[in-house]
């Protein structure tokens, strides 16, 4: 792999991570939500 | 509102920093365009001893004062942290493989340690999953997040304790905070990545937080629920005290 592929396989993890975990935050936020207004 | 604002803010910050470590700053005479891993490397690295010093604080916080909010703060530390640290390793990985020839070595101190933080905070997570009672599993997650913390400055310093493949610190060393090992412009390219990335660092603790309390909120009801449904009911459909 070129140094360039290096950079993207880095950045590409780092950024797509944060995006996924702000996501996954997000959902488990509404979740609880929901189940407040469940009980 | 406000922490809808810090995200937006947050997330046009990481977008500017990453165009400029990309597409602005010049690569690195020697390593080439590898030298951009730094940005991001350095910066998450950064990010995870200031979460897991999150962590560790309050812990304290609990443990002096019994507030369960001090609770939630930690376990929002150390999840990020968690988060930030395998980002580190993630681009130290992808950073040694072109510039050392090999993605890990568990003789380097620095990759080792880090790795030691990741294990001690996925274990401090999996701790709190072995408990329902509030108290207790914030006392036992206080004790351990106060102890692993222990291992952030050994992270830190190990550059300079010990030889190993790492470089020793670019710019946080007592004897270079004025006067950096790095060019300029490699600095405060950097300093930019540390910056978006404590925003958005900022943005997700307070998510985590929120996030926490709200679980809180449904552990109480759903004990309550418990204890109603526990207790005997009279004819008359009463919940007798």
């Amino acid at each position: 792999m070129s140094d360039v592929g290096f950079v993207i396989a880095a950045y590409s993890v780092v950024l797509g991570g944060l995006a996924l975990y702000t996501l996954t935050l997000w959902r488990r936020l509404r979740a609880v939500g929901r189940d407040d207004e469940g009980t | 509102m406000k922490t809808r604002i810090l995200g937006i803010v947050a997330l046009a910050a990481v977008a500017l920093a990453t165009y400029v470590a990309l597409a602005v700053v010049p690569a690195d005479l020697n390593q080439g365009d590898a030298q951009r891993i730094m940005y991001p490397h350095v910066a998450s690295a950064w990010l995870a001893y200031l979460s897991f010093g999150v962590t560790a604080l309050a812990g304290i916080g609990w443990l002096w004062r019994r507030d369960l909010r001090f609770d939630s703060v930690a376990v929002a530390g150390a999840e990020i942290g968690v988060i930030f640290t395998a980002f580190a390793i993630w681009g130290g990985m992808m950073w040694g493989r072109p510039i050392w020839g090999v993605y890990w070595q568990w003789e380097d101190p620095r990759l080792t340690t880090t790795a030691l933080l990741l294990a001690l905070y996925v274990g401090y997570l999996l701790l709190r999953r072995l408990t329902d009672d509030p108290d207790r599993r914030a006392t036992r997650a206080a004790i351990v997040g106060i102890v692993a913390a222990v291992d952030i400055p050994i992270v830190h310093f190990s550059v300079e304790w010990w030889r190993g493949l790492h470089q020793t610190a670019t710019i946080a060393s007592p004897d270079r905070v004025l006067n950096p090992a790095a060019p300029m412009v490699f600095v405060g390219t950097l300093l930019g990545m540390v910056a978006a990335l404590t925003l958005a660092w900022a943005y997700l603790m307070i998510r985590r937080y929120q996030l926490a309390e709200a679980e809180l909120g449904r552990e109480e009801r759903a004990r309550i629920e418990r204890l109603v449904s526990s207790r005997p009911i009279t004819t008359s459909g009463e919940v007798a005290r």
